[in-house]
């Protein structure tokens, strides 16, 4: 199966003889009403402060008590990634920063709710995924000074409204080779998170957060090299760029004879480079214990089974649902990722044509507006130009009617004056337009690809002036390659 | 002899003449036969005129407390029932949570600090109509054995000022033993209220882990804190933990179950209960036992004896073990617990450079350096390269201890030793932290468990110094445990 990937991309990307080593680390907000441990709202916004309570704050004596719908949605998370959902534990990370109310982070390290899933790509790659784990997320320090940076900053202001909001981090193996594929990775997770209602999935808001670990190593070898953790990369097009530059930091520095250095890199989107972060002597210990405030949570498995029924079908089901039934897989994924695929299902089981429906589904119908469509009207438009009693040009332009009024297509096409061309009436004047114009067929006959192409243009633009539009244009070139066939024997 | 602090009429505070006990106040302010107000002000009267030799108080709540009692006065004129402990006056250990009072935990890192809501307990407290004194001092973070710890100047033991009160909970102590509160609540991680109950002479339970929420309780050791009485009998302990008992939501280790009914069972006797007295704390083995603190407990283990108990002996090879666990353990917690002590959102600022070095400039200025001992101990017992040697050691005895008291407890109803090795102490005396932690090895091992355990008054040593006894029982086992220490008190 392709990939997605554009040319302009990747396997260009490095030096030949090179490939990339990428894993994940994607932290999603889950979208529940109340905090992690707390009882105070989770909402985006809100003036500074406003959004907390005495538990998120950490003031002394409060006590943290887990969010039942947060592992709900966790375990929904799990699920839709093929994970294990198991007994797992809460862990205290420990280090000191300003907007962290309790100077340690809630986690779970040792055992995590959910591990050992898989996530498949768009593109048919499917990648590994260790862990899905629940935590809590931190307050935002505005470091108030000259470079807005923590270091020379003459004071800092914490909002705490984000702290204690739930989230689940997500740790893909180092499954995935390519910029395009993380990129890809990264949509489809955030398209199976929204789908499943456990987050908005909205990078601009910081619901959606990526870290890339990132290494090289040579085409064909196995080992994993010195890997370097890329932070702060906010969109789906820094992913991409993010990764793309330093891997080849990498090979330019294994090339120089040079290695580089584990670490926390950050990435600048303005620079279009990522600079070192927190350098290898002040690397944090972070005391990892089981929190004592908290007692283990043991998901029974007909919760879980529960849980399981109540899972809506994922992107990659639907894919499949539709390339099951014969239409090809990168129209597949348009149609599910512009949420038309149930339409697009609808039509083929009533009878049309997969490719000719994927095709009106992913280019020729605005997503607002499809809805008031209905499936036995766009399967029998379908049906006419199968049958080639419409062209393409012509059926586009009875789908844009139908939507607008929501008319059967045979009414408006009758009403259009569009009709089926006889082929025999079509070929009589392909051969009427080739016969006025011998120059170009001489040079179309003689021609190499490029200028063939071109002069193809000219005899179908011809074709379709002399039928104002009504021709079908596969039917044209097919008539042309026949006489080409028969001039040129 | 002992040389205790006097009224200014000259009796000692630790006589008590006068005083009610809680379960006859509750009483008497419930018939209308006596008012809260008239109970309060007898009690306020005795904290002006001993608290200044004493130091049992951080802070009094004297306006609050008085509209309290008007409140449960109003309520019994109105013909409304003010609750199980009306008008019982109870002081708070200052790591409670209090609205709209300063919660200290004697400390400087907390200074000008007040909580905007009330610990569970207190909430329990005031809706069962007890009326809340004030706040009681502490070794800083309950971070202690004597009370000398207190940021704030150390609690002198009522019946000898020259001597400690115990601790942690040692304000607590001392304010039920001189009667300027009915009753108080302390924590317990290490023994922080049986040890100050043994050298105060008065009652101090440690309930079974979970039986008690924490929620509002400033954490020292989450997995080992848990909150208790003070009082002066053995039934006005049982009257308070039946309110401040039974489940919480706001605590993911409350035992969801309600209170346990005491109060009914006390006079039920101890024939036939199976009690064992464990030797390897009982001054087999170990130093530092006092022969008179044995004496007392072989008296005790008799008087069990003749109430119709089987007293016998029995090794628990662990229980030594639980010293060095616990001062890894309850270190490693408190390192995590107190991080948030950091100047910026509360309490104590330092200002400095930069964030580190405020963090650092407010920390060093605001601990004491007990605490700052314990924060250190425990950041390294959990650092990578040691956490399994120390961590992880200790939490495999820790398991170990469970599983040994668990098959002990098929054997035993009830298990018995001294609260302490020693009566109260002279302050100063055991200025080596070593010497000081080996004071808990009795009381300890119920924390690690999370059994219950209950520590009584049991005659004095030769000058007159109160000396405790321990009654220790297996999880949620506190009706027999109340029993038993019923039985002791009623035997002197």
């Amino acid at each position: 199966m392709t990939a997605t990937a554009t040319p302009d991309t990747i396997d260009a990307g490095l030096p030949a003889g090179w490939e990339m080593v990428i894993g994940l680390e994607v932290h999603a907000e889950l979208a529940t009403a109340t905090k992690m441990f707390s009882p105070a709202p989770n909402r985006f916004g809100g003036d500074p402060n406003t959004n907390v309570h005495p538990v998120c704050l950490g003031l002394p004596g409060t006590l943290p008590v887990v969010n039942g719908k947060a592992i709900e949605l966790a375990i929904r998370i799990g699920l839709a990634l093929n994970c294990t959902v198991q007994r797992c534990v809460f862990a205290r990370k420990n280090y000191f920063y300003p907007d962290m109310p309790k100077d340690y982070q809630i986690s779970q390290y040792e055992e995590a709710l959910n591990v050992d899933g898989h996530l498949e790509l768009p593109s048919g790659p499917v990648i590994g995924i260790e862990r899905a784990h629940l935590e809590e997320d931190t307050g935002k320090s505005t470091h108030m000074g000259v470079s807005g940076r923590i270091h020379d900053a003459g004071y800092s202001l914490v909002d705490y409204n984000r702290a204690g909001v739930p989230l689940i981090e997500i740790v893909s193996r180092p499954d995935l080779r390519t910029p395009d594929q993380a990129r890809e990775y990264v949509d489809e997770l955030r398209s199976i998170l929204v789908t499943i209602g456990a987050s908005d999935g909205k990078m601009e808001e910081g619901s959606l957060r990526v870290d890339a670990n990132v290494s090289v190593r040579p085409v064909g070898a196995t080992e994993l090299r010195t890997r370097c953790e890329i932070k702060n990369v906010n969109s789906l097009r820094s992913v991409g760029r993010a990764i793309l530059y330093e891997a080849r930091r990498h090979v330019t520095l294994y090339e120089a004879g040079e290695r580089p250095i584990q670490e926390t890199r950050h990435w600048d989107e303005e620079a279009g480079r990522t600079r070192a972060g927190r350098s290898k002597e002040e690397a944090e210990d972070y005391r990892y214990f089981p929190d004592p405030d908290l007692v283990p949570v043991d998901p029974s498995p007909e919760w879980i089974d529960e849980i399981r029924a109540t899972l809506p079908p994922l992107p990659s089901q639907r894919r499949h649902a539709l390339m099951d039934r014969g239409a090809p897989a990168a129209g597949a994924a348009i149609a599910v990722s512009r949420d038309l695929d149930g339409l697009a299902l609808a039509a083929i089981e009533a009878g049309a044509d997969a490719e000719r429906v994927i095709t009106h589904v992913a280019n020729n119908l605005a997503v607002d507006r499809a809805e008031s469509l209905s499936p036995a009207h766009f399967a029998d438009l379908i049906r006419m130009e199968s049958a080639g009693e419409l062209t393409a040009t012509q059926a586009k332009q009875v789908l844009a009617d139908m939507v607008a009024t929501g008319r059967p297509p045979g009414d408006i096409a009758a009403e259009k004056g569009f009709q089926a061309m006889d082929s025999s009436e079509l070929e009589t004047l392909v051969n009427g337009i080739i016969d006025a114009n011998l120059d170009e067929w001489g040079r179309f006959c003689a021609g190499d690809d490029k200028a063939r192409g071109k002069l193809q243009g000219f005899f179908t633009g011809q074709v379709m002036k002399a039928t104002k539009g009504q021709a079908d244009g596969k039917a044209v070139n097919a008539l042309l390659m026949a006489r080409l066939a028969r001039d040129t024997a | 002899m002992t040389n205790p602090v006097t009224l200014p009429d000259g009796t000692p505070v630790t006589a008590r003449a006068g005083l009610a006990s809680a379960v006859e106040v509750a009483a008497a302010v419930r018939s209308g036969s006596t008012s809260a107000t008239e109970l309060l002000e007898a009690h306020l009267a005795r904290i002006e005129a001993a608290d200044g030799a004493l130091h049992a108080f951080n802070h009094v709540t004297t306006e609050r407390a008085r509209a309290d009692a008007a409140a449960v006065d109003a309520a019994v004129a109105a013909g409304q029932d003010p609750g199980p402990l009306a008008g019982v006056t109870v002081a708070l250990k200052d790591n409670l949570c209090t609205r709209g009072v300063p919660t200290t935990c004697s400390s400087r890192i907390l200074e000008g600090w007040t909580p905007p809501y009330d610990a569970t307990v207190v909430e329990r407290l005031r809706a069962a109509g007890a009326v809340v004194v004030g706040k009681t001092n502490l070794d800083e973070f309950a971070m202690g054995s004597s009370t000398e710890n207190s940021a704030f100047g150390p609690t002198r033991n009522p019946h000898d000022p020259a001597r400690v009160p115990g601790g942690s909970s040692g304000g607590s102590a001392a304010a039920v033993a001189a009667g300027l509160t009915a009753v108080a609540l302390g924590s317990d991680t290490g023994g922080s209220i049986r040890q100050p109950a043994a050298l105060c002479g008065v009652v101090g339970v440690k309930p079974t882990y979970g039986l008690v929420s924490r929620y509002g309780l400033v954490a020292f050791a989450s997995s080992l804190d848990q909150i208790g009485p003070f009082a002066p009998t053995v039934a006005d302990a049982a009257l308070v933990l039946e309110t401040i008992a039974g489940h919480d939501r706001r605590d993911s280790t409350s035992i969801p179950q309600p209170a346990p009914a005491l109060s009914a069972q006390l006079g039920d006797g101890v024939e036939g209960l199976r009690i064992g007295i464990v030797s390897e704390l009982s001054g087999q083995g170990i130093e530092g036992f006092e022969p008179e603190v044995l004496a007392r407990l072989h008296e005790a283990a008799d008087a069990l004896t003749a109430a119709g108990a089987k007293l016998d002996t029995v090794s628990v090879p662990s229980a030594v073990a639980g010293l060095s666990a616990y001062y890894m353990i309850a270190p490693a917690e408190a390192s995590s617990n107190l991080a948030r002590y950091d100047g910026v959102r509360y309490g104590l600022r330092r200002e400095g450079p930069n964030t580190a070095a405020m963090m650092a400039a407010s920390r060093t200025a605001g601990f004491g350096p007990e605490v700052k001992r314990r924060i250190m101990l425990g950041t390294y017992a959990l650092s990578a390269g040691y956490a399994d040697a120390f961590y992880g050691r200790a939490q495999r005895i820790r398991t170990l201890m469970i599983s040994e008291f668990a098959r002990v407890y098929e054997s035993f109803d009830l298990l018995l030793c001294p609260t302490s090795p020693c009566v109260a102490f002279e302050f100063g005396a055991k200025a080596d932290p070593l010497t000081m932690y080996l004071n808990d090895v009795c009381t300890i091992p119920s924390n690690l468990t999370g059994q219950p355990a209950i520590s009584v008054p049991f005659g004095t040593d030769a000058t007159g110094l109160p000396v405790g006894v321990q009654v220790m029982a297996p999880l949620l086992g506190e009706a027999a445990m109340f029993r038993a220490a019923a039985a002791l008190e009623g035997s002197r």
